[in-house]
């Protein structure tokens, strides 16, 4: 098995931080607000290995630092501390130690992010192909009609109705949306992608659509995909390995059907008790 | 005017602005910042230019000021007879064989520059990124990584909208393989004469403070896609027939549209005077004033 | 407590030792016993039958070899096709999923699938998964849903809203298909007909000839005595107050 991403130990504080920082925030104390100076531990001590093809959930209520982890791996945030090894094609780049422009390289080619605010991952000025040619173009492909056909193949593949490729993304549905930013995400077949609540707020139906196209895609082109998510039915789907975050750190880690069936930590015990 | 520095500017300003010209050349198509002076004018009115022509030209040197093809636009006059008030020696011409600086606002003119030649182009926007990214942070960070997707990404939703790439005046080109300028608003007919220029070109923003060259015989491609090659303004009419200027029966210039005033009809004229001065006086003809056809 | 009815001429593919699950229950402050002293091996081309009252914690054994449970205690020894002996109580969750996905298959009396996916490929997903072209896949699928007499016209529906008989069916069929070295069952044929039944077990025992190892609990004694070589009856785990009275005592 190939492993594409090596993670230890990552660490973002908001804040100038202190000596106590991580001592008095956490689930013992339940908190990340560092009491003595005031500044926000987001995540803490965060280690996890991913595999080709994997698709590993962190899960956890809003605050806990699963987005916070995975908008440092992508390069949305700057870690305080920690490292984080990617493995590509024979190559290894320690993400935190890359100058601004690898970073940015890497992820705008071989990482791929669907945000849960469209607004986030889209430019809404431009069109729904303009939006994945924007990634291919980054790529340095400049042939028109090649652009039109990989965008036209990819929004058919997201199940977007191609005949609106030339559409702004403001007159799309929510769960379009969605499909818009995936078919971006995979445009460069990225073997990374990380998925930020991408369900969330999204009519039942639409989840399930949403859910079975990212499980057909990850058998397709072997992606490895890092879902964050606080819904359990999603991580359930989805998952194979799933992480529990709780303020800042993660408390729990397993396979997802244990997880989920025979939770160790108490927190994790009372999340999935209290499950719909 | 005696108690100004010849040039109105002092000497250590033209030296930094010659310092900046000079690194401009080192790197073809970077936007060089400098401490752009007050002038005597409001700024947008080819300050830019102005210091630019001031800090490189000399005694007997000639200059040749033209705006938006014509030397005898009021602010071309204007800029003429400043600069000739400060640099008392130069010559003036209109002429662009005999000029040595040519100092213009929309146009490159219509005739080959030669190596000996110099043009100060005078621009309002330096950077062409501005249209895609507010930040100028960010707009540094993508020149520095040649990141001009988004750039492309315009020419993309302008060919789903309009079926052509509508860019009139200050297309992106590509200088040398490396950085993508602004090439002051010259329309898109006078593009391809920036690439293998034999004359330097320097562009100079006032307010924005930025100095840029695209140097002799350097690269100077506009942005286009392999499949959708970059063209220029076509002048032809309705049926398909190239358009001639009124005044001198040229096909082979740039063209400016007017509405004749008495009769509302169209009329179709070379926008750089000097040329169509010339080409009349070569078939020996006075310019002929009936307009051809709207 | 176990009743060897064959002799055992057959390689062993997992022995359980000492295994034993207990819940702790952090919000009650409480601790749930499952499984105590649990001793059981599984051959190849065999079927070791779970026996025992209502809370003996038969279930809770096969989560915990599947480590859908994580055990307490014991050892749960696996051997591999590659010959490596492996204990799946400890092992890496990488290593499980891979194990998981190749080797070890457990039909469970729930179905968790994907919504809106048809019952024919979701039987098929296990021999994709492993590389089978997805033609052939849906090939199998589709013959092993017509032996288990799943109507022809469900099969390109989803199981989601199936009756508990037809969605226990897909759930066999993907087992099934996938002939796996150890094929864990819980309860495979508790809302079945007896002609379905019947068809089941015909397809289990082939799958045992074919030598999958199985472990299974039926509700059924009479499907204990058909199909089991080996029995093993487990017993009420003793509550942590009885277990300290003893150590008291």
């Amino acid at each position: 098995m190939d492993k594409v991403l090596e993670v230890k130990n990552l660490s973002k504080v908001y804040g100038k931080g202190c000596a106590d920082c991580f001592g008095l925030t956490g689930p013992q104390a339940d908190t990340n607000i560092c009491p003595s100076c005031g500044s926000v531990v987001a995540a803490h001590d965060v280690s996890f290995d991913l595999y080709k093809g994997e698709i590993l959930g962190i899960m956890g209520e809003s605050g806990s630092g699963k987005s916070t982890s995975v908008k440092c791996l992508f390069f949305d945030e700057e870690p305080t501390s920690g490292s984080a090894v990617f493995y590509d094609d024979g190559k290894q780049y320690n993400l935190f130690t890359l100058n601004a422009a690898q970073q940015r390289q890497l992820s705008s080619r071989r990482f791929g992010m669907v945000y849960q605010n469209p607004y986030l991952g889209l430019n809404f000025d431009i069109s729904a192909g303009g939006n994945i040619a924007e990634r291919l173009l980054m790529s340095s492909i400049s042939h028109f009609g090649a652009i039109r056909e990989r965008a036209s193949s990819l929004l058919q593949r997201a199940e977007v109705p191609t005949a609106r490729i030339d559409a702004l993304p403001k007159t799309f549905s929510g769960g379009m949306q969605q499909r818009v930013q995936i078919a971006k995400a995979l445009s460069t077949y990225p073997p990374l992608l990380f998925l930020d609540e991408v369900t969330t707020g999204l009519d039942l139906s639409v989840q399930a659509a949403i859910l079975d196209l990212i499980m057909e895609i990850q058998q397709e082109i072997e992606t490895a995909m890092i879902v964050v998510t606080h819904d359990l039915g999603v991580i359930r789907l989805l998952a194979g390995r799933t992480l529990v975050m709780k303020y800042g750190r993660v408390i729990e880690s397993g396979l997802t059907d244990q997880v989920l069936e025979d939770p160790q930590h108490a927190y994790t015990q009372r999340l999935v008790a209290s499950a719909l | 005017m005696s108690q100004y520095n010849f040039g109105f500017l002092d000497e250590f300003a033209k030296k930094e602005i010659r310092r900046c010209t000079i690194k401009a050349v080192a790197i073809p198509g970077y936007q060089v910042p400098y401490s752009s002076r007050e002038m005597p004018m409001g700024r947008g009115f080819g300050t830019g230019g102005l210091q630019l022509t001031l800090s490189l030209i000399g005694e007997n040197d000639t200059l040749k000021v033209i705006d938006q093809g014509s030397d005898d636009s009021v602010n071309a006059i204007n800029l003429r007879d400043f600069i000739e008030m400060t640099c008392p020696g130069i010559n003036t011409t209109t002429s662009t064989d005999k000029a040595d600086i040519i100092q213009s606002r929309h146009r490159i003119p219509e005739k080959e520059l030669k190596e000996e030649q110099l043009i100060v182009l005078q621009v309002p926007y330096p950077d062409p990124l501005v249209i895609v990214e507010p930040s100028e942070e960010k707009r540094k960070q993508m020149h520095g990584e040649g990141d001009y997707s988004r750039l492309l990404v315009k020419l993309y939703e302008d060919l789903i909208k309009y079926k052509e790439i509508t860019i009139s005046h200050r297309y992106p080109t590509r200088i040398n393989d490396g950085y993508v300028i602004d090439p002051s608003p010259i329309p898109r007919w006078d593009v391809p004469k920036m690439h293998q220029s034999k004359a330097l070109i320097l562009l100079g923003a006032g307010r924005e403070k930025k100095i840029y060259a695209v140097p002799p015989y350097t690269d100077a491609k506009p942005l286009a896609f392999d499949d959708v090659p970059f063209r220029v303004e076509d002048f032809c009419d309705k049926r398909g027939k190239r358009r001639a200027c009124s005044k001198c029966g040229s096909v082979s210039s740039f063209l400016d549209e007017f509405v004749d005033s008495t009769n509302g009809k169209t009329v179709y004229q070379c926008s750089d005077s000097d040329y169509c001065a010339e080409y009349c006086a070569a078939q020996s003809k006075q310019p002929f004033e009936e307009s051809i056809d709207g | 407590m176990t009743h060897h009815i064959e002799p055992i001429d057959s390689p062993c593919v997992l022995r359980v030792q000492g295994y034993a699950k207990q819940f702790v229950l952090h919000e009650q402050s409480k601790i749930i016993p499952s499984s105590q002293h649990v001793e059981l091996s599984v051959y190849q081309g065999q079927l070791t039958a779970l026996i025992g009252p209502t809370g003996s914690g038969k279930s809770s054994v096969l989560k915990g070899i599947y480590r859908t449970y994580l055990p307490s205690d014991g050892r749960v020894l696996y051997r591999s096709k590659n010959g490596y002996e492996i204990d799946l109580a400890k092992a890496d969750e990488h290593h499980i999923l891979q194990l998981r996905n190749d080797e070890i298959s457990f039909v469970t009396q729930f179905l968790h699938v994907l919504p809106r996916k048809p019952s024919e490929f979701l039987v098929a997903q296990p021999l994709i998964k492993r590389g089978t072209s997805m033609s052939e896949a849906i090939d199998k699928a589709r013959d092993m849903l017509a032996r288990l007499n799943l109507p022809e016209h469900l099969w390109c529906l989803s199981p989601t809203n199936f009756s508990g008989g037809e969605k226990q069916r897909v759930n066999l069929a993907r087992s099934l298909v996938a002939k796996p070295r150890l094929l864990l069952l819980d309860e495979p044929t508790s809302s079945l007909d007896p002609t379905t039944t019947n068809v089941v077990v015909k397809e289990l025992k082939k799958l045992k000839d074919y030598g999958v190892a199985m472990l299974a609990i039926f509700h059924d004694p009479a499907l204990v005595e058909e199909m089991a070589e080996h029995i093993v009856e487990l017993q009420i785990p003793q509550s942590i107050e009885q277990l300290q009275e003893k150590t008291q005592a």
